[in-house]
């Protein structure tokens, strides 16, 4: 059984009027059934809207399912008793790096969390030093939050939540307001977590690029998942993601379109040493 | 610009000040504001010059950065001296029209500016020595007893906490909206008072709903980072003394001790 | 109609132990109805350069000189200047306040000295541009999507009938779709307006399609200046500078380098897959060639 299943899933948002009444209801996620085996590397995309934000919020009970049901790690995310063990055990790494940082020093925020579990004092220390030191940012622990780049920040972000050994992390867009070196930089941290720690990954971007090394991604669109499957799969889809909002590294667009005028190449080439071999192999 | 402003006025150093317990450093200002009143006579401030004068020594601050406090009190300091020197009754030593300046309305005055600058400096030399985070931590642990009475001293503290990492932020953003107005021809120095009220209304609807939207942001943070109150909390980095910090108390206890000899006897 | 910059050099915070030399020695010209990319990642100087075309930021050193007249010239009328030199920063948030969009992309106008009603027939002009429909003109401003946004903070400045627009990250935070569209509209902008457009991004690969110039800043200088293909070509200099060139670009030189005859100064895929296909001697009917890749 995976560590994170949810059955037929379904997420309303009301919007109130001013005497508390529901005036209007919005289906953000609907009928979504999961299986995510433990030590995945997972990937969700989708256009804005598409209600993959909304779905992750759910993995640590930020929000409770208006229908159906997610477990995770066996416990009822709907169950209160279970509340501050789920969220112990499912991190949650936000979009804007300023906005989830506490600590006006980066070790005392990567112990935020800790602290708030109750971990002894000398045990904070300790897990406050393997995760600065898993996403690299040792040397900068005594520096205030403020002065790091974007990718830095989101690195203290997921030491945060490294500290309180969850085990699972869901990255929801940690990538969407960072420059390209910040992007690689945030990548590689979670693809170390994930290969290292056998950490459980579920990162949702909209950036096709970091889709490439997970596991098994999946495709949401107005509340369903629409597409499942391998990356190499998933990028065989062009105009089917296309018509979903997305759209694919230029490679396998290269790719797909020689593919389309009579070339030979196998299905969803992702990397540009696959095309360069393939092509090579042609001529 | 707006982002060169730096909040809490911390100076970094390797000084005993510096590593002092923010506790004692807190106790030990409250103790030299008192015996700033405590001491009434000019021996007695010299004492009070000395304990001060040592300490802006230990603290290895800049003595400039001292003074810079007194700036922001100048106007009251001003008031405070005008006022004592002709409201004081007594020997008259100087008369125009119904305004007559006292001889003991000037040692009265004297007294005053003695005690205020005193009372900045000394509060300089703690905020100079002991960052934000060693502040808000040592008003915790100090307001604790309050916890009896239902005062929310942990929320206190955290809330502090908050401000001084956002408020940098915040003005940061404030810059970056106003350039983005004055990029659209909004004007923020011209005009009258009210023109120059109603310039601002473009200023902070954007910085107040950015503020709302990072403060909802960062709550969700907290919570998914298993935020619960203080409760059952744990510290990375408690309080704890050392022997420095005892001998501290002993030496600030001992010098408000001599102010009160000094008052009784009456020197 | 031109902005001229001549050795211009900025210092942050200069005579402290915080200086920072942002820009060294800037040489550069923007002449009438030129789509320029301007490239660099972040702390490479771009944003302070920008803010240097409308008079934002002084040069600690050097000229500005907007149509041949120093902007910091005494009585040089800056409102003026900006006025003509739009610049739309990354955050929409950060300049949408009023109840409405409408009365919101008005505020430029009304400050340039327009009355209610010439202001409101900009504004319509410069939404309808934009691409934001007349149902959302009563709307507020906050409750539209983060596209819609950006497009009213574009229109914002347009409304104020700028020779120049320059534009810092317009589709950061934006989805592929949403990021394509945008772009498509801004290049119809130059096109429809007949004036000069600044797009400052991280992404080669966004804006190889659509500019005719590309100004690469490092280290607060200027290192490249020249057409898309010329810059691209120093692909290996670009990735020391932490930026990348179109992965097109990768492919085509690694294709080189293993015997194939491809042309290496392709930077979309249509230019390339034209490339390659002849290199391996397939035929494309000519109708086909029109309708590929190029449709997003």
């Amino acid at each position: 059984m995976g560590i994170i299943r949810a059955s037929k899933l379904g997420f309303d948002y009301y919007k109130y009027d001013d005497d508390g009444n529901v005036e209007q209801a919005s289906r953000a996620v609907d009928d979504v059934n999961l299986d995510i085996q433990a030590g995945q590397f997972i990937a969700v995309l989708g256009h804005n809207g598409s209600g993959k934000s909304t779905l992750a919020k759910h993995i640590n009970a930020l929000l409770v399912p208006t229908e159906g049901t997610l477990w995770m790690d066996q416990m009822d995310t709907a169950a209160a008793d279970n509340l501050w063990k789920i969220r112990q055990e499912a991190g949650m790494v936000f979009q804007n790096p300023d906005n989830q940082i506490i600590g006006s020093v980066v070790e005392e925020d990567v112990g935020f969390g800790p602290e708030n579990i109750g971990v002894p004092t000398d045990e904070i220390w300790r897990r406050v030093d393997a995760s600065l030191k898993a996403v690299d940012m040792v040397a900068y622990r005594q520096h205030s939050p403020n002065k790091l780049s974007g990718g830095q920040k989101q690195r203290v972000a997921i030491a945060g939540v490294m500290a309180m050994k969850p085990k699972c992390i869901v990255l929801d867009e940690p990538t969407a307001m960072l420059d390209p070196s910040g992007r690689k930089e945030v990548l590689k941290a979670v693809r170390e977590l994930n290969k290292k720690e056998g950490v459980t990954v579920i990162l949702i971007t909209h950036y096709m690029e970091e889709v490439v090394f997970a596991d098994h991604v999946f495709v949401m669109d107005s509340g369903h998942i629409v597409l499942e499957g391998t990356p190499r799969e998933i990028f065989s889809q062009v105009d089917i993601l296309k018509q979903y909002g997305l759209d694919v590294p230029q490679v396998t667009l290269l790719a797909y379109e020689l593919k389309k005028s009579g070339v030979e190449l196998p299905d969803g080439i992702l990397t540009i040493e696959e095309l360069v071999d393939a092509l090579c192999r042609l001529s | 610009m707006i982002r060169d402003i730096t909040l809490g006025q911390y100076y970094p150093a390797n000084s005993v000040l510096h590593r002092l317990d923010p506790r004692v450093k807190f106790v030990g200002t409250l103790l030299f504001i008192i015996s700033v009143f405590v001491f009434n006579t000019f021996p007695g401030y010299g004492v009070a010059t000395i304990f001060l004068v040592a300490m802006i020594g230990i603290s290895k601050v800049p003595v400039k950065f001292m003074f810079k406090g007194l700036k922001a009190i100048f106007i009251i300091l001003l008031i405070t001296v005008i006022f004592n020197m002709i409201l004081t009754p007594g020997e008259v030593l100087w008369r125009l029209g119904f305004l007559k300046v006292t001889r003991e309305g000037l040692i009265m005055a004297g007294k005053m500016t003695i005690r205020l600058t005193y009372l900045v400096i000394g509060s300089s030399i703690m905020t100079l020595t002991t960052t934000p985070n060693q502040l808000t931590d040592g008003l915790e642990s100090l307001m604790g007893p309050l916890k009896k009475i239902k005062v929310p001293v942990h929320e206190i503290s955290m809330m502090m906490s908050i401000a001084l990492r956002f408020i940098p932020i915040l003005l940061e953003e404030t810059d970056k909206i106003m350039k983005a107005q004055i990029a659209r021809g909004a004007d923020f120095e011209s005009g009258n008072l009210i023109q120059k009220a109603k310039s601002m209304v473009p200023l902070l609807v954007p910085l107040f709903i950015s503020a709302f939207r990072r403060a909802n942001d960062l709550a969700m943070a907290m919570e998914a980072r298993c935020y619960n109150g203080g409760e059952g909390r744990t510290q990375m980095k408690p309080l704890k003394y050392h022997s420095r910090d005892y001998i501290a108390y002993l030496f600030v206890f001992l010098y408000l001790g001599v102010s009160i000899i000094f008052r009784i006897v009456g020197i | 109609m031109s902005i001229k910059l001549e050795h211009v050099y900025y210092t942050y915070s200069p005579g402290t132990a915080y200086e920072i030399h942002a820009l060294e020695d800037i040489n550069l010209t923007i002449p009438d109805n030129q789509f320029i990319g301007m490239i660099g990642h972040t702390g490479s100087g771009k944003s302070t350069l920008i803010q240097h075309f409308n008079g934002l930021i002084r040069p600690t050193q050097g000229k500005i000189l907007y149509n041949g007249e120093d902007i910091w010239g005494e009585k040089y009328n800056l409102k003026k200047l900006r006025s003509e030199v739009g610049l739309v920063f990354q955050y929409p948030e950060h300049q949408l306040f009023e109840i409405d969009v409408l009365t919101d992309v008005c505020f430029g106008p009304k400050n340039q000295g327009l009355s209610q009603e010439e202001a409101e027939v900009e504004a319509r002009k410069a939404l309808e541009q934009v691409g934001i429909p007349e149902k959302l003109y009563k709307k507020s401003p906050f409750e539209l999507s983060g596209g819609q946004k950006k497009r009213v903070a574009i229109a914002g400045v347009l409304a104020m009938n700028p020779k120049i627009l320059i534009l810092d990250e317009p589709t950061a935070g934006l989805d592929p779709k949403g990021r394509d569209e945008i772009l498509d509209e801004i290049a119809n902008l130059h096109k429809m307006r007949g004036i000069s457009i600044i797009l400052v991004s991280h992404s080669m690969e966004d804006i190889a399609k659509y500019v005719e110039r590309i100004i690469v800043m490092d280290k607060g200088k200027v290192a490249f200046d020249d057409k898309p293909k010329q810059v691209f070509s120093h692909y290996k200099e670009l990735e020391k500078m932490g930026l990348a060139a179109p992965q097109i670009t990768y492919v085509m030189h690694a294709l080189k380098d293993r015997g194939m005859d491809v042309d290496v100064t392709a930077t979309t895929v249509e230019e390339a897959k034209n490339s390659i296909l002849k290199a391996l001697g397939v035929s494309v009917p000519k109708n086909e060639q029109k309708n590929l890749t190029d449709d997003n």
